[in-house]
């Protein structure tokens, strides 16, 4: 239960296992083969963090939408578009001077979809299901991202159908950035929690 | 029962490792696509829901599922639902071969290419009108039960005899304990937040973890 979960080069029997499944699916008429492409192309090509990303700018140059989105994010979302399945009661938690937000499933893979698309391979890995609650800042450490002492670590474990989206702090020196500019700093990560947003001075950005 | 799913807290489990955000495709192999669309597409045919899909993933040896990687995991669980449902015999699992005929397929509703988006945008909400009102009050301070469920559940391990303070109510929503077992009930959710010092000791880091906590997994705490 280490490294060795590294979701690559699955041994050869396994791929046929699901391959034979796939065919007995269809050929009893389980499942339907455009069906099963459209569910792939909407994950991989559709909806993903560029929602998220939206969804984080908007909310740092529109005050009407960021206490919308706070008080109830579900609505907020579905009127820029994005609603369903794994989204359908999402919560936006926002960090603060005093507080920074991180989000895990310790129980499976609880992610918000509809804003950020599927979970990342490590965040239903073990070492972060374990980890994040009981140590989360030597596993934000992981990440490279260090938070002061004082600020106090508010970790979600997302037990129930409700979905966390972290509102990360907006960075400096971003003041007269347009929304689609802001989006650009906007990363999946800090979405989750496991970073900040990136810096507006592309010479400090690790990326 | 604390399965091998319930990993909250658990102690050396190595680093992390994460892939570079940029460079992490949403799939890392075939195999693992064509799972997540077989599992989603089986799913719409609605002979099982979300808990008894999570339940089937968890009801292995804790070792194997461990062991498996995450669609691998999905994979177990959808074979399991597959046959227990009656949509395909045991043996029929890795023949290609399809056996005798199902009357109960005849009558199912599967789902074309046109109707994907359709149900994907909708999901399942899983928010019931309540007929309760909740138990426990903002700011009251509640402790979890020690859990003797032998089937699924959602209150993980590490917070079970614990005390925290409910911070939200969610309203009544699908209770995962009856879900798994087909029973669509609802029960109170709270949001509840437990100090690192209460779970983890004096020389836990400054932290506090939100959990969300049906009522039937509540206790009040005496004064």
């Amino acid at each position: 239960m280490s490294d060795e979960h590294d979701h690559t080069d699955p041994p050869s029997e396994l791929a046929l296992r699901v391959k034979a499944l796939e065919s007995l699916l269809l050929e009893k008429g389980l499942v339907n083969a455009d069906a099963l492409n459209a569910i792939i192309d909407t994950y991989e090509h559709k909806v993903g963090p560029h929602n998220g990303a939206r969804v984080v700018a908007k909310a740092w140059t529109d005050a009407d939408f960021r206490a919308a989105l706070i008080a109830d994010a579900s609505s907020a979302v579905a009127d820029l578009g994005y609603s369903g399945r794994q989204g359908e009661h999402l919560k936006v938690v926002e960090n603060t001077a005093q507080i920074h937000n991180l989000v895990v499933c310790t129980l499976c893979s609880c992610y918000p979809w509809t804003v950020l698309g599927l979970p990342p391979a490590w965040y239903k890995s073990a070492p972060y299901r374990s980890r994040a609650v009981r140590e989360p800042r030597r596993v934000l450490e992981e990440f490279g991202t260090i938070i002061e002492p004082k600020v106090k670590i508010q970790v979600w474990d997302s037990t129930s159908e409700m979905r966390y989206l972290v509102l990360p702090l907006r960075p400096a020196g971003t003041d007269n950035w347009s929304e689609d500019r802001l989006q650009q700093l906007v990363s999946r990560n800090s979405m989750i929690g496991v970073e900040l947003a990136r810096s507006a001075d592309p010479q400090v950005r690790r990326d | 029962m604390k399965g091998g799913h319930d990993l909250g807290g658990r102690q050396g489990p190595g680093p992390i490792n994460p892939e570079p955000e940029e460079q992490e495709p949403v799939f890392h192999a075939d195999w693992e696509r064509r799972v997540f669309a077989l599992t989603l597409a089986s799913g719409m045919l609605g002979k099982w829901n979300i808990d008894e899909s999570r339940h089937a993933r968890e009801r292995q040896e804790s070792t194997a599922y461990l062991r498996n990687s995450y669609y691998e995991n999905w994979l177990v669980g959808l074979e399991k639902l597959l046959v227990e449902k009656g949509l395909l015999q045991q043996d029929e699992l890795g023949e290609c071969m399809v056996g005798t005929a199902d009357a109960a397929i005849d009558k199912l509703r599967v789902p074309d290419a046109s109707a994907i988006e359709k149900i994907l945008r909708s999901g399942g909400p899983t928010l019931l009108v309540a007929d309760t009102v909740p138990a426990y009050a903002i700011g009251a301070s509640v402790q979890v039960i020690k859990s003797s469920a032998t089937g699924h559940t959602r209150v993980p391990g590490y917070v079970q005899g614990s005390i925290g303070v409910v911070v939200a109510h969610h309203g009544c929503h699908v209770f995962p304990d009856k879900n798994a077992l087909g029973e669509h009930v609802g029960e109170q959710l709270y949001a509840v937040r437990f100090s690192a010092i209460e779970l983890w000791g004096s020389s836990a880091e400054n932290a506090d973890v939100m959990i969300d906590l049906w009522e039937p997994y509540l206790e009040p705490v005496s004064k």
